[in-house]
């Protein structure tokens, strides 16, 4: 184990490994709540029995973009959306071009995790809002939103720490970081400590994430 | 003061059409609480939801101090909506919000400047005997606590009208009298209009004015609390003075004639019975009976038997002429009665 700070791969690629890694996995989870909380939002709203039930339009970006995007395994479709990353980003290559399909892929899937957290708020709270004269708006940001923000925080840390597990898929591919750094130098040269250095970082990642998401969550949640 | 004229909802199940509401018709004055009992099915939750707008009745109005709510155009339902308090079962309170925050929640829609919040909160939570509870959040509230900012949100943007919708169904009984107690005093102090939907007949009893029965959509009776608790005939008047089961006695009087008698008011004062058994010569027996105050009035409602002998008509006579409610207990009837009277009041007259 002494040969962790003498190994070259590690002293050289490891840093810009996980900067790579924490670019793809903040980028991608910044556009990942910018998309998908409003995406979960409208799909709860407009959903029968909803605030403001749009059946039809409902039920086309239910079924056609969320569970059809959500049932492409990952691996297939990051490498179908290179073309698209590549007129966004102008590359196929490193942290941001991965950035893009990262995004494309967990945005439905947090979308639903958003769905469910608004669904989880008692009705009564939404009869009582709409009673006192609230506007859609308000009914969404005022009631819905805050009170299921401790769910919501949960459910952004899930999904990020999802994003870190696609984040080492998406290194294979051209994204970089830990993934590639672990595939490269652990698989392809039998580094077995750049395999196992990179292993345990991505759990120490994950732990922190974690943590810091259940903290946050804890202390915003009052009931 | 709240008006409602032939209020009508019928939803639509599949083909089928649904009468949740037909045709209740309702008047309740500034400063009074009228109850509004039934059991479930009754229609009650779709009275809240025409009241509150939630839904809009299918026809007829709803109006309050002459201005009419239930035609109002999409866009001004919410002002509309602000002259009605809402009390609900369970309170629902933001649970992300303390108590202050719930009270200022109805200010903050209507973009209250942040120091006028301030003061009306603490002048609500005072009122509902809230003071230093204000940074308490639901969870570190009891049952009628968490009821008393329910109140305090309701009485926030300063309605007309407060609706309860089973204000107590979920307080244990002590509580329950604590919450009632809040409610009249704030009517009296703040000239509210007060609707109360419940099932529970002892609600009625405490703080009702008057009193509506619901069943089946339709209001079947209604007045104020001593009217329907002095008429014989009413199932009110059975679901507020409840007789408890009774077997003709098999002694002295063994095949007498029962009597089931009403005393209401002043005549609740007079020595009826002994009269009666002065006036007659005869000896007579109680077999139930229940006394209870309603509305500042005395209520006696007796089950009575008469000697075998007894000329019951000429008794019948003598209580009506006294301007006592009385009639022969039919036994079959009177078990028909009570049947249909335990859906609303869930215990046995």
């Amino acid at each position: 184990m002494n040969d962790i700070f003498s190994n070259p791969v590690l002293a050289k690629a490891l840093p810009e490994a996980i900067v790579e890694t924490l670019q793809m996995v903040g980028i991608s989870a910044f556009f990942t709540v910018l998309v998908g909380l409003p995406l979960g939002v409208f799909l709860h709203v407009t959903a029968p029995g909803g605030l403001r039930p749009m059946p039809v339009t409902n039920r086309i970006m239910s079924d056609v973009i969320v569970n059809i995007t959500r049932s492409i395994p990952f691996a297939i479709l990051m490498v179908a959306l290179i073309p698209l990353a590549r007129l966004l980003t102008g590359t196929s290559l490193g942290p941001i071009a991965a950035s893009v399909s990262l995004s494309i892929g967990t945005i439905p899937f947090f979308a639903r995790l958003v769905e469910t957290c608004l669904r989880d708020v008692h009705h009564g709270k939404i009869d009582a809002a709409q009673v006192m004269g609230s506007t859609k708006m308000q009914v969404i940001n005022k009631v819905m939103l805050r009170e299921s923000l401790p769910a919501l925080v949960a459910a952004t840390t899930t999904t990020v720490v999802t994003l870190v597990g696609y984040s080492a898929m998406a290194g294979l591919v051209g994204g970089g970081g830990l993934g590639k750094l672990a595939y490269n130098y652990g698989f392809q040269r039998f580094d077995v400590t750049v395999m196992i250095v990179t292993i345990i970082l991505i759990i120490v990642l994950v732990q922190v994430i974690q943590l810091v998401g259940e903290w946050i969550s804890r202390n915003l949640d009052h009931r | 003061m709240i008006t409602v004229t032939d209020l009508r909802k019928v939803y639509r199940q599949g083909k089928k059409e649904v009468v949740a509401l037909d045709g209740v018709t309702l008047s309740v004055p500034k400063g009074s609480i009228h109850g509004i009992i039934g059991h479930s099915g009754a229609g009650k939750s779709t009275l809240v939801r025409c009241l509150t707008l939630l839904d809009r009745p299918t026809a007829g109005s709803v109006s309050i101090d002459g201005t009419e709510l239930s035609s109002v155009r999409d866009s001004e339902i919410r002002a509309a909506r602000r002259r009605i308090g809402m009390v609900f079962q369970h309170a629902n309170l933001m649970d992300s919000r303390t108590a202050a925050g719930n009270v200022a929640h109805p200010l903050e829609l209507v973009k209250t400047p942040k120091d006028k919040i301030r003061s009306r909160v603490a002048e609500l939570l005072s009122l509902v005997g809230l003071e230093g509870f204000e940074n308490a959040y639901p969870s570190q509230l009891s049952g009628g606590q968490r009821q008393r900012v329910g109140i305090a949100r309701a009485l926030a943007a300063d309605p007309d009208v407060l609706l309860c919708d089973e204000p107590t169904s979920a307080l244990d009984p002590a509580t329950t009298d604590e919450i009632l107690d809040l409610i009249q005093d704030l009517t009296r102090r703040l000239q509210l209009t007060v609707l109360i939907i419940t099932h529970e007949m002892n609600v009625v009893k405490r703080v009702c004015d008057s009193v509506s029965l619901l069943s089946k959509g339709r209001i079947i009776e209604h007045g104020a609390l001593q009217d329907v608790a002095g008429d014989l005939e009413s199932k009110l008047a059975k679901a507020l003075l409840p007789l408890p089961a009774s077997e003709p006695l098999k002694g002295a009087l063994q095949g007498g004639p029962v009597l089931e008698i009403l005393f209401a008011g002043d005549n609740a004062k007079e020595p009826v019975l002994t009269g009666v058994a002065r006036h007659f010569d005869i000896d007579l027996n109680v077999l139930a009976g229940s006394v209870e105050t309603l509305g500042g009035q005395q209520f006696g409602h007796l089950r009575v038997q008469l000697a075998e002998n007894a000329d019951y008509d000429a008794v019948l006579a003598y209580l009506h002429q006294r301007g006592i409610g009385a009639k022969l207990a039919e036994t079959k009837t009177a078990a028909g009665d009570a049947a249909e009277l335990n859906d609303v009041t869930g215990r046995n007259s």
